[in-house]
């Protein structure tokens, strides 16, 4: 009926309406999001970067205003940040590393059929609902030795000398954090690849066993190809995400001892929060975001080149 | 449809191996912290790397609940929390309906944006929110909070619902909006209510997301009045560092809610995932 009225009463008519649906009506429901964003993400993310030029020190209050390109100077020149770098890499590397082969394989078990599946499946995804300063002060109780089992099994194993704690000596540190990381993050990759896993249709292993293909061909001929697209978004995605994910480390070992396990977000927010050092701080997160979009640009077109979907 | 093939003993054997492997990683950390908190003061260090206490004791939980602020503590997350998940939940229910069934200028660069929020570090912003909080006189109030982290949260719960939104047939509101309906009540009147598990999920997610945040309550509340329930166990710890019991004690009881959620929502999650990826 609305059609006729709509084509009866003119071409403004018509296009008004169009007009409204394409133009307005969403926005209508989109408007809340996007107000919320912009104001509390988009604007202060303009001021942040824009603090990355000026002296912000709420503890020298007389001394603020545009400095240009002094606190990258600075930063270029801070041997702590040269650290942290060097440490945020291996922070992510080995936490990515571990999440992603545990969490594949847990994916893979989960994907078959077995006894008390709905189970095992809430059981091994709860350290994902574990609020994450939960997961570090629990982590770092593990490794204290008067209260955790962890050191003396490790001095049991051999691995240490005597049951000593960790997280206070600067070469094994960074092992707390990510043991930590891992524990909490195997649940992303798992949910996330099983998921894609159900999406792999079943006659593709049928014809393939009808044809003789041995299990491991059926893994790299169907399974990682369906996988690949899913693999290569996924670990992008954790990687940015575990670079700036500073809560575990900062509640483990607070960057310590010896800046052992400081990385660039920890670095932040203990410029931020302690020093109260907001210029500074804001360098350094532009210098993060920076070296994150470089990684993104080459995994990207990586990708562009290896997965042809 | 694996099962064509009959697996060898071994294999099997392997798999529930590996299947109990997992599950004692997973479950044995928060095993230990329910441990410690049972297990008497005087005990904690006779029996150190004991796997099970010889007595057990209720006094931690009582001690934490009845004489430290962590009731306190606690009612503020859940005030946080919960307002969080729940105007989250409704402004990405409608930015992701229409996510789902608009297709309209500047569809693109939306999701660019909000995409893009994802990524960048959101460290890069305590800086200037704390300044901006400060300017307007709300550094210590739950409100800062729970907006902040409502804006946080609404990029991935848009994209959440728009794959639940997604899994719903258009012809369903189509058919509504003929016989009279407007967009609007057809949406409230027959979408809404094929969501539900779609909406719980994004709460439960939402807040347990709210529920775990650390470091924006850290820079944004230092009064013990507002403080959130993990600022207030942090500063616990660094007040009372040999008080091992009645910090697990309230540790587990920071676990609860959260699980209780995800217990719930974890099911759906795989769901809503899986129709997301089907459709590539």
């Amino acid at each position: 009926m609305t059609a006729i009225a709509d084509s009866a009463s003119g071409e403004p008519r018509a296009r008004g309406s169009f007009y409204f649906r394409y133009m307005v009506e969403p926005y209508l429901y989109l408007s809340p999001a996007i107000i919320l964003i912009a104001l509390v993400m988009l604007v202060p993310l303009a001021i942040g970067i824009s603090y990355a030029f000026q002296s912000v020190n709420l503890l020298r209050p007389f001394q603020s205003g545009w400095v240009g390109l002094e606190n990258f100077q600075t930063l270029w020149n801070d041997r702590k940040f040269w650290l942290a770098l060097t440490n945020t890499f291996w922070w992510t590397l080995g936490s990515i590393t571990f999440q992603f082969f545990l969490g594949l394989g847990l994916a893979l078990l989960l994907n078959t059929q077995f006894y008390g599946k709905r189970l095992v499946q809430a059981l091994v995804f709860l350290p994902w609902a574990v609020p994450t300063f939960l997961s570090a002060l629990t982590w770092a109780w593990l490794f204290n030795p008067t209260i955790g089992p962890l050191p003396h099994w490790l001095a049991a194993l051999g691995i240490l000398s005597e049951p000593f704690n960790i997280l206070g000596d600067p070469n094994l540190a960074m092992w707390g954090p990510i043991t930590a990381n891992v524990w909490f993050g195997i649940p992303f990759f798992a949910i996330t690849l099983l998921a894609a896993l159900q999406s792999i249709p079943g006659e593709l292993y049928e014809a393939a066993e009808i044809d003789g293909a041995s299990s491991w061909q059926m893994f790299t001929k169907i399974t990682l190809p369906f996988l690949a697209p899913m693999i290569a978004i996924t670990v992008m995605l954790r990687t940015i995400w575990i670079a700036n994910f500073a809560d575990l480390i900062f509640v483990m070992t607070g960057g310590g001892p010896a800046n052992s396990t400081q990385i660039l977000s920890t670095y932040i927010f203990t410029t931020a929060f302690r020093k109260l050092d907001f210029g500074y701080a804001s360098a350094i997160a532009v210098a993060l975001l920076g070296l994150l979009l470089i990684y993104a640009v080459i995994l990207l077109v990586l990708r562009r080149k290896l997965v042809k979907i | 449809m694996r099962t064509l093939r009959q697996s060898s003993p071994v294999a099997v054997t392997g798999k529930y191996l590996a299947l109990g492997f997992y599950v004692l990683f997973a479950l044995f950390p928060l095993y230990w912290l329910a441990k410690i908190a049972i297990t008497p003061d005087k005990l904690i260090f006779t029996e150190g790397t004991a796997l099970v206490p010889s007595r057990f004791t209720f006094e931690n939980f009582r001690t934490v609940l009845l004489q430290t602020d962590f009731l306190a503590y606690f009612r503020n997350s859940l005030v946080v929390s919960i307002g969080t998940a729940a105007i989250t939940t409704c402004i990405a229910a409608a930015a992701g309906y229409a996510f789902s069934r608009f297709d309209f200028r500047g569809k693109r660069l939306v999701i660019a944006v909000m995409l893009i929020t994802q990524m960048f570090p959101l460290l890069m912003i305590i800086a200037p929110i704390y300044k901006i909080v400060a300017a307007l006189g709300l550094l210590n109030s739950l409100t800062s909070l729970i907006i902040v982290y409502t804006a946080f949260n609404i990029p991935f719960a848009t994209f959440l619902m728009q794959s639940f939104f997604d899994g719903i047939p258009k012809d369903l509101e189509e058919a509504g909006m003929i016989d009279g309906c407007t967009r609007f009540e057809a949406l409230r009147k027959i979408i809404l209510p094929l969501t539900l598990p779609g909406l719980g999920a994004t709460l439960g997610f939402i807040f347990t997301a709210a529920w775990s945040e650390l470091l924006f309550a850290l820079m944004l509340i230092n009064s013990n009045e507002t403080m959130t329930f993990p600022v207030g166990l942090l500063t616990f710890v660094s007040k009372f560092s040999v008080d091992w019991g009645q910090m697990m004690a309230a540790g587990v009881l920071a676990l609860i809610p959260s699980c209780l959620f995800f217990i719930f929502i974890q099911r759906y999650l795989v769901q809503g995932l899986t129709s997301g990826a089907v459709k590539g």
